[in-house]
């Protein structure tokens, strides 16, 4: 594998760039595999790396009905950050940050993570005093956080809709300042490539259609691609995890598919170098700018449980009315394409990293929409349960009988509504 | 946009409508065991597929429906008046 440095870009340069390799190899899959990860996003990348990297795991192969990365990991807002609140949650958040904040090296893979700051407009007293408990909260973790008065968020961000006649003035703004935005392709590129160099095998268009059990245990999956036995199994499918679930015979989740979309427009010159988030009074829209120019956002679900990898017409409507009412400048700007993931609602807005009613078969879902930030974490802490077969103490209660405990960790106190989280 | 046959209105956008999740649940009675509590809650079928679900017309009747609905192909199958005598008032 030729590492990338800047001696390497250079002789490339000078060499017609025929000294690069194949990024990750194209396996065949082997009959047998120590663990198995289903689903090749970030989540299921990055816990094939730290299996390999941090528990010394050889025989790993990870397997994809699609492509790489194209499920969910292609369909986000690309924002990362660690503004939570509940215990668990935060602590989790936060290693993923750090996590992030080193990943391009740790890779050899530019992620292009940019550390341009996340801003949450603040519109009345109240938000301000309810933002500045939580981000206090953020900095007992060790996290960073501050509230900004009106008076700096306008030296920040001239050209937010400031008029004080507006449905619901700014008053101010929750900033964390480590967070920002990464390349959602390079991430996960980055991650099965350091895989693939530690040994972990890829293999895509790889579908399971069947799960092979005897009795507490899981022998082997039933593939496109023939069968793998299995020592191991790691579901790691965001939306699709009921399916892979109910092949295994193990009843019901407390998760439901829902889809959320996001939105790009053209590209334009630099005009925000900063992620905002726009949340009162029903509205819910968040946006930044990639590297391309184009403005990159999103808002609410799509409103109803779906399957299909496609939005509604009236989110349309409903984001391009907060695009323009926290941002009139964009009034005349296109919106270049829309597209839509289905993502893992859990009931209470909370993710599970957790062992099953199975004996050797882990579950990493539950990411509502907030799987992208959460990838180098959830591969960290689903990798040590895997190769220890116990919970970290960060995940202990992000299990599924968590409900049954009467514990809920549900950031937005929304209730168990899957459709109210995000 | 899904377009929902509402018995007592005719056919309208969904955006006139709020989704109220999964309509085959049915909850136990109230001194069922609490197991019976804890699945009716929270946890769920999750259909790829046809389901029953429920909406509310909330900007329209406000009526509670019952509809037939594929989660792929969003193609709607049935709708019918959740409450058992508008089923009967309606035949439908």
């Amino acid at each position: 594998m030729t590492r990338f440095s800047a001696w390497n870009v250079i002789k490339n340069g000078l060499s017609n760039q025929k000294g690069w390799d194949r990024q990750w190899q194209d396996c065949e899959p082997k009959d047998q595999y120590d663990v198995v990860i289903v689903g090749g996003g970030i989540h299921g990348l990055a816990t094939a790396y730290y299996l390999a990297k941090n528990h010394g795991i050889k025989n790993i192969a990870v397997v994809e009905k699609g492509w790489l990365g194209g499920g969910n990991a292609g369909r986000n807002t690309t924002i990362v950050r660690s503004n939570y609140f509940q215990p668990g949650n935060r602590q989790f958040y936060e290693h993923s940050l750090k996590l992030w904040e080193n990943l391009s090296h740790e890779l050899n893979y530019n992620v292009m993570f940019s550390q341009r700051g996340h801003v949450s407009l603040l519109h009345s007293p109240s938000a301000i005093d309810t933002a500045a408990r939580r981000y206090n909260t953020m900095r007992l973790t060790g996290s960073d956080a501050e509230i900004w008065g009106l008076k700096k968020l306008k030296q920040k961000i001239p050209h937010l809709n400031y008029n004080v006649n507006a449905r619901f003035p700014i008053m101010g703004a929750a900033v964390q300042k480590r967070a920002g935005t990464a390349r959602h392709d390079a991430v996960v590129w980055g991650f099965a490539r350091a895989a693939d160099q530690r040994g972990v095998n890829i293999i895509q268009n790889c579908e399971v259609i069947g799960i092979k059990r005897d009795k507490g245990k899981i022998i082997g999956l039933e593939t496109s691609r023939g069968f793998i036995n299995c020592k191991k199994v790691g579901f790691s499918a965001a939306g699709n995890t009921t399916l892979l679930w109910n092949m295994a015979g193990l009843g019901e989740l407390p998760i439901e598919s829902h889809k959320l979309q996001a939105f790009v427009t053209e590209p334009l010159k630099p005009l925000l170098d900063h992620v905002v988030v726009f949340g009162v009074g029903g509205a819910h829209f968040y946006i930044s700018q990639s590297d391309k120019g184009g403005l990159v956002f999103g808002g609410d679900l799509d409103s109803y449980k779906s399957y299909a990898q496609r939005g509604n017409l009236p989110i349309v409507q409903d984001v391009a009315e907060c695009a323009t009412s926290i941002l009139p400048c964009l009034g005349r700007v296109r919106l270049l394409r829309h597209w839509s993931g289905t993502c893992d609602m859990s009931m209470d807005g909370s993710h599970f990293i957790c062992k099953t009613p199975l004996k050797n078969l882990y579950l990493n879902a539950g990411w509502n929409y907030g799987g992208f930030k959460a990838g180098p974490s959830a591969g960290w802490y689903f990798a040590d349960l895997i190769a220890n077969d116990r919970p970290d103490g960060v995940i202990a209660n992000h299990d599924l009988k968590r409900f049954e405990r009467g514990i809920n960790i549900d950031e937005r106190g929304a209730g168990p509504d899957p459709k109210l989280h995000g | 946009m899904i377009r929902i046959q509402c018995p007592f209105c005719g056919e309208r956008d969904h955006s006139e409508f709020t989704y109220g999740g999964d309509g085959s649940i049915k909850y136990p009675a109230l001194n069922a065991p609490i197991k019976d509590w804890l699945a009716a809650v929270f946890h769920r079928k999750n259909i790829r597929g046809l389901q029953l679900e429920s909406w509310h017309h909330i900007n329209g009747c406000r009526m509670w429906l019952l509809v037939e609905r594929d989660t792929v192909t969003h193609k709607i199958e049935s709708v019918r008046a959740a409450h058992i005598d508008f089923q009967k008032i309606l035949k439908v």
